[in-house]
């Protein structure tokens, strides 16, 4: 009975070091999807219908209560330029990302799941306020989505009330 | 009964975000986006119109709660159903729901001796689980988010429901439900597998003299994203045949909801329910209203 449950011990401790470990892999933050570039071309407008992307989408998240204050004090042209960068590459466009990756660029915030989405939302206004497809829109949130992983602070990083 | 438990879910609601206030004086607003905490389906759990999805009821995250409710009248040729009812999703994890249905057999009751406009009511206490998986965020996983649920129903009419045939008065279902959303397509797809032996969802009974045991059945529904407010879609549900003096069919439905705000979606169907004892082809309307909080 001993040697199962120490077994059984070994085995948790072993799968929570891998997953540890599997935390360290920072996933690429701009990877290439070549086969939407017809989706940057035609829909956003390529890199200067993202970069005025990008100025609408700071506005409305500088109105916005919940999210202002990730911003409001940040360097906004650099944060503007760098999303239109990423998004950019994530479309197949020719462009290079020069930001940092996405662990890495939130770390100064506490960031939970409900500012997440509340970015999102604030994406699609802006979206929707140039123009863009519905269906060209939901091509790029497919890529972003998944970033919820590493722009959220990880439960035991989030401060105990 | 009914009463009671409401004041339950109230209070326990209360209660919750009451302690979630004092943790987070500066709390945001709730966190899930537009249409993805679903609607209300007629036995009160967070679904499509007929089948209860993997989501949890109410637009709250992982720390937070959120809460429904909802009224929803099926208008078919010969009867008619009223099901309202309340849902508490607890931290984007568990879901709490009540509900509550009516269903007014109109000029069949009258033919059946049992008087015009007889009805059948029952209340429908219901808890789901999210085991794995985020059927919007995850994206990159094949796996959809997947959730256990269980809805126990108790029918206000023993006495006609044994004398339908029918074996017990109340039951409870079982089921397991994946829902996933493929953004690239703006397509969400949920499959649900429901351990039961309700007959007509538990209106009629649980059981009966065809077949006592429970049966597996398959729900499915399909909903295409026209915006972020506007979605249409069809769903497909299995039922089991427990009663010889009424043969059930599957019902199916084709719908169109929309969400001017967070705090509200309307749902319009088409439903078709098939036979329902003595009334072949049972096809009309379907409308509900969602309030969340």
């Amino acid at each position: 009975m001993r040697t199962i449950c120490s077994s059984i011990l070994f085995a948790l401790a072993l799968t929570g070091s891998v997953a540890i470990a599997q935390d360290r892999v920072i996933p690429d933050p701009a990877p290439a999807h070549p086969e939407l570039r017809p989706v940057l071309i035609e829909d956003f407008g390529g890199m200067p219908g993202l970069l005025l992307l990008m100025d609408d989408f700071m506005q409305i998240m500088l109105e916005d209560p919940q999210l202002r204050p990730f911003f409001e004090h940040a360097e906004q042209d650099r944060i503007k330029r760098q999303l239109a960068e990423q998004i950019c590459v994530i479309l197949g466009g020719d462009c290079i990302y020069s930001g940092r990756d996405m662990v890495e660029s939130h770390r100064d915030h506490i960031i939970t799941r409900a500012d997440f989405n509340a970015l999102v939302e604030a994406l699609q206004v802006a979206m929707n306020n140039k123009g863009i497809p519905f269906r060209a829109q939901n091509k790029l949130l497919e890529k972003l989505a998944p970033m919820y992983r590493e722009v959220e602070t990880p439960r035991e990083m989030r401060p105990v009330d | 009964m009914i009463n009671r438990l409401l004041l339950l879910v109230c209070l326990l609601y209360t209660c919750a975000l009451q302690a979630q206030d004092s943790a987070a004086p500066a709390q945001s607003r709730s966190g899930k986006l537009l249409l993805t905490g679903g609607v209300s389906q007629i036995e009160g759990a967070a679904g499509g119109g007929l089948t209860p999805w993997a989501v949890i009821a109410g637009y709250g995250t992982e720390d937070q709660i959120g809460a429904n409710a909802f009224y929803t009248r099926v208008n078919v040729d010969d009867y008619h159903l009223d099901a309202y009812g309340v849902a508490v999703g607890f931290y984007d994890r568990f879901e709490l729901s009540l509900a509550r249905q009516r269903f007014d057999t109109e000029q069949v009751g009258a033919a059946l001796g049992l008087g015009r406009g007889f009805a059948l009511e029952q209340q429908i206490i219901g808890m789901k689980l999210r085991l794995l998986g985020d059927a919007v965020l995850d994206q990159d996983r094949w796996w959809p988010q997947l959730s256990l649920g269980v809805q126990h129903k108790r029918n206000d009419q023993g006495d006609l429901l044994r004398a339908i045939g029918a074996d017990s008065d109340s039951g409870t279902d079982y089921y397991l439900a994946a829902s996933k959303l493929y953004l690239a397509q703006s397509l969400l797809l949920n499959a649900t597998l429901r351990w039961t032996k309700a007959n007509q969802t538990g209106l009629l009974g649980f059981g009966g003299d065809r077949g006592s045991s429970r049966s597996l059945e398959a729900e499915f529904s399909a909903a295409y994203l026209l915006s972020r407010r506007l979605a249409i879609g069809a769903e497909y549900r299995t039922k089991p045949n427990n009663l010889g003096i009424a043969d059930e069919n599957h019902w199916w439905d084709l719908f169109v909801a929309y969400a001017p705000s967070k705090n509200l979606s309307v749902t319009l169907a088409w439903v078709d329910l098939g036979n329902i004892v003595i009334a072949d082809d049972q096809r009309g309307y379907y409308l509900s209203v969602q309030a969340a909080f």
